[in-house]
């Protein structure tokens, strides 16, 4: 079966197109089969593919599968092919997108049942899962932007995907822009490889760089334009601002494209470039503050968001930070194994939160929420599960993938970003906990219209959300740090063929210990203050903000950045355009082209005068012709 | 009889011709007018084969009739349509090609 490795993204494109083209005749029942069925079928090759390498994987050989399907791009001595390539961080991507993928599009059956765009949901949501496959697999940078803009699409569609509504369809637009700007920088860098590496294929990057081909500026310049792309792509600073405009879209979408794969997209890529920006450390640098400070950021804005879907929103911006600030101090193992983790419990929380959303009728603010944890049992304790996972308390997936990214920190002595990582955990343990208390517990603050309607999610829901719960609470135990015993992390060394070990850490057991202890008593420290703000005395965070009403403010706002951006960029761009269409488009341009027009008309109009319709006048002036040419010859 | 006579008959015919064709409103005499002028034509050709002796310019002779029979059924079906579009055949009135 593994031979047939690179069917795994085929079978969802196959679906899609189907969907697509024959969509309006298939019933629903049939497309609720076959949309999810495509994906479990990937999620099936992938393991079997997975088995295929795991042995391998774990020694120090580095072998994938690889299937060229047809030369792609052929010029001089200059080629790029169709290459699908299947290793150890591929393993685990497709298993995640494919995997997490299956589960949220079975919730999806029940979350969209009602909607009357049935099938072009599922459309949509086969096309993405393909377009993360194509990207995850690509076996060059060039089909790997394939990918990752076909991902941009499938967000821009989905996020837009009930584009009646102003707001979904201004904030597709709003991340489709933003994307953009990622990927020309993506693109420039692409350029850049291209020209001077003459291939595009990851192993020969590898190579060039290794042989050291490559001046150690340009290898920065390269790896800082992939970030950068890599900051549109997954929400870090300063690029962020369109994924929490993203939860206009469809909630599981939220939790498939916003939260598990697509988001993540800028990870993978760091971590399959991973020699390129360990070859740079500027880069590698860059990578790891830009990651610690969105860590903490993204929080601190996640503290004061009454928005259910925002709050997690910001969150995962603030995760995917931590997978950065990992890729960034070279932990790239760790970074994937947060991506891994993340995957599972961030996608709980959003399909949880789907989930309440689907009991209240479609509310969203948290505000109108409170006392739901007797009415929702089941959303309840699975969101309770993802709360507690992503807070980071000790022996839940969250956990391990985090300590480990920290650790790192402080082994790389980089005792600062280990602090902003530590702020950024007890600020999630705090905002989560937050969210928990202001859902699930205290007063019923919703309508008696929307009690009398309140229930719990009907099984299709509900079991994935146990499905995810389950792994948020054991995917950990595949890489646990090193206190546990010296080759438990199996995670780690699967990866060890693909992911380079610049350094080796020394850090004494004891150290090791110390620093666990203090991201677990960070996490229940998280806890216990959302604790005695939201349900011991609920009357401190209102004493809190009219204390300090200018940081509230601030928070509350986003720290104004969309206002921001839209003075330093957006209005000076309108400004500028309407300048340039009504002082050179409308006069110069429309002008040339009217004129031109215009001429043509005015003669027109005056030789038609000529045309009477009349015999007579032809005949006149036919015989007086005559006459004249006659005359001429004659004398 | 020289044929400088026939010469200046023709040309006489076709000036007739030329005058009634454009100052004649009416189509059917138009048409007529056109008839002359051919036939004008017809008698310069017939007199220019005398004088010459050549027989050239009389086969040419035959191909205007023979165009003009033909010039002569299509003309007339045309006055016929316009008369019962337009219930008259005066050519003043018909304009449509006007600019």
């Amino acid at each position: 079966m593994s031979e047939y490795f690179w069917l795994i993204p085929l079978f969802p494109a196959a679906s899609s197109f189907i969907l697509v083209i024959f969509g309006r005749w298939l019933p629903k029942k049939y497309v609720s089969v076959q949309a999810p069925l495509a994906v479990l079928l990937s999620f099936i090759f992938g393991l079997a593919s997975f088995l295929k390498i795991y042995p391998r994987g774990l020694g120090h050989e580095a072998a994938g599968l690889s299937k060229t399907l047809f030369s792609w791009i052929h010029s001089g001595s200059f080629q790029i092919d169709f290459t699908f390539w299947f290793d150890q961080l591929t393993a685990v991507m497709v298993l995640v997108v494919s995997g997490v993928g299956f589960i949220i599009h079975v919730y999806s059956i029940g979350y969209m049942a009602e909607d009357r765009s049935y099938t072009r949901y599922f459309s949509l949501l086969n096309l993405f899962t393909f377009a993360m496959l194509l990207l995850v697999m690509a076996g060059n940078m060039v089909l790997m932007f394939v990918g990752w803009e076909g991902v941009g699409l499938c967000s821009y569609l989905l996020i837009g995907f009930w584009f009646e509504r102003p707001s979904a369809a201004s904030a597709g637009k709003k991340a489709f822009i933003v994307n953009r700007i990622g990927d020309a920088a993506f693109l420039l860098g692409l350029f850049f490889l291209l020209f001077n590496f003459k291939t595009a294929s990851f192993p020969e990057i590898n190579r060039a760089l290794t042989d050291g081909r490559i001046s150690s500026s340009l290898a920065t310049l390269i790896a800082l334009l992939f970030f950068a792309g890599a900051t549109g792509k997954s929400a870090q600073i300063p690029l962020y601002v369109w994924l929490p405009d993203a939860m206009e879209g469809p909630t599981p979408v939220s939790a498939l494209i916003h939260a598990a794969t697509m988001v993540t997209a800028g990870v993978y890529m760091v971590s399959r470039l991973n020699v390129l920006y360990s070859y740079s450390g500027i880069a590698a640098e860059v990578v790891a503050i830009i990651g610690a400070l969105t860590a903490v950021y993204a929080g601190t804005i996640a503290l004061t968001q009454f928005d259910i879907k925002r709050v997690l929103a910001y969150s995962t911006i603030s995760q995917i930070g931590y997978m950065f600030l990992g890729c960034g101090v070279g932990a790239f193992a760790a970074g994937m194994f947060h991506l891994y983790t993340h995957a599972f419990f961030k996608s709980l929380l959003f399909l949880a939160a789907g989930s309440v959303m689907h009991a209240l009728s479609g509310e969203l603010d948290m505000r109108r929420m409170g006392g739901l944890k007797k009415h929702l049992p089941i959303t309840y304790s699975t969101f309770l599960i993802g709360a507690i996972t992503i807070a980071g308390v000790p022996f839940f997936s969250g956990f391990f993938s985090k300590d480990a990214i920290l650790t790192q920190c402080y082994a790389q002595g980089k005792y600062f970003l280990w602090l902003l990582g530590l702020t950024g955990a007890i600020i999630t343990a705090f905002y989560m906990f937050r969210l928990i208390f202001l859902t699930f517990h205290g007063q019923e603050r919703f309508s008696a219209e929307i009690r009398h309607h309140l229930h719990e999610s009907p099984p299709v829901m509900t079991i994935p959300l146990i499905i995810l719960a389950f792994f948020s609470i054991i995917a950990g135990y595949i890489g646990l740090p090193v206190v546990f015993g010296h080759d438990l992390n199996f995670f780690e060394r699967f990866l060890e063929p693909v992911i380079i070990r610049a350094y080796e850490t020394h850090l004494s057991l004891g150290i090791e210990w110390l620093l666990i202890i203090i991201s677990s008593v960070i996490a229940f420290v998280g806890i216990f203050l959302a604790y005695v703000f939201y349900l011991k005395s609920p009357h401190l965070p209102h004493q809190l903000a009219s204390r300090f009403p200018g940081v509230y403010r601030l928070l509350f706002n986003k720290y104004y950045v969309d206002e921001i951006y839209n003075i330093l960029f957006v209005k000076p761009l309108v400004k500028g355009s309407e300048m340039v269409y009504y002082n050179f488009d409308l006069p110069i341009i429309d002008g040339a082209v009217n004129g031109s027009a215009k001429t043509v008309s005015f003669f027109g109009r005056i030789l038609s005068l000529v045309q009477s319709g009349l015999i007579r006048d032809y005949a006149l002036v036919f015989i007086l012709g005559v006459a004249i040419i006659l005359g001429l010859i004659l004398f | 009889m020289s044929p400088v006579a026939f010469f200046i008959l023709s040309l006489l015919l076709f000036t007739l011709g030329a005058l009634a064709f454009l100052f004649k409103r009416d189509l059917i005499t138009q048409f007529m007018a056109i008839e002359i002028m051919l036939n004008a034509a017809n008698l310069a050709l017939v007199a220019g084969a005398k004088t010459w002796a050549s027989l050239d310019s009389q086969v040419v002779v035959f191909f205007v009739i023979t165009v003009a029979a033909a010039e002569a059924a299509v003309g007339l079906a045309i006055i016929l349509l316009i008369y019962r579009q337009k219930k008259n055949i005066r050519s003043e009135e018909i304009n449509l090609l006007k600019g």
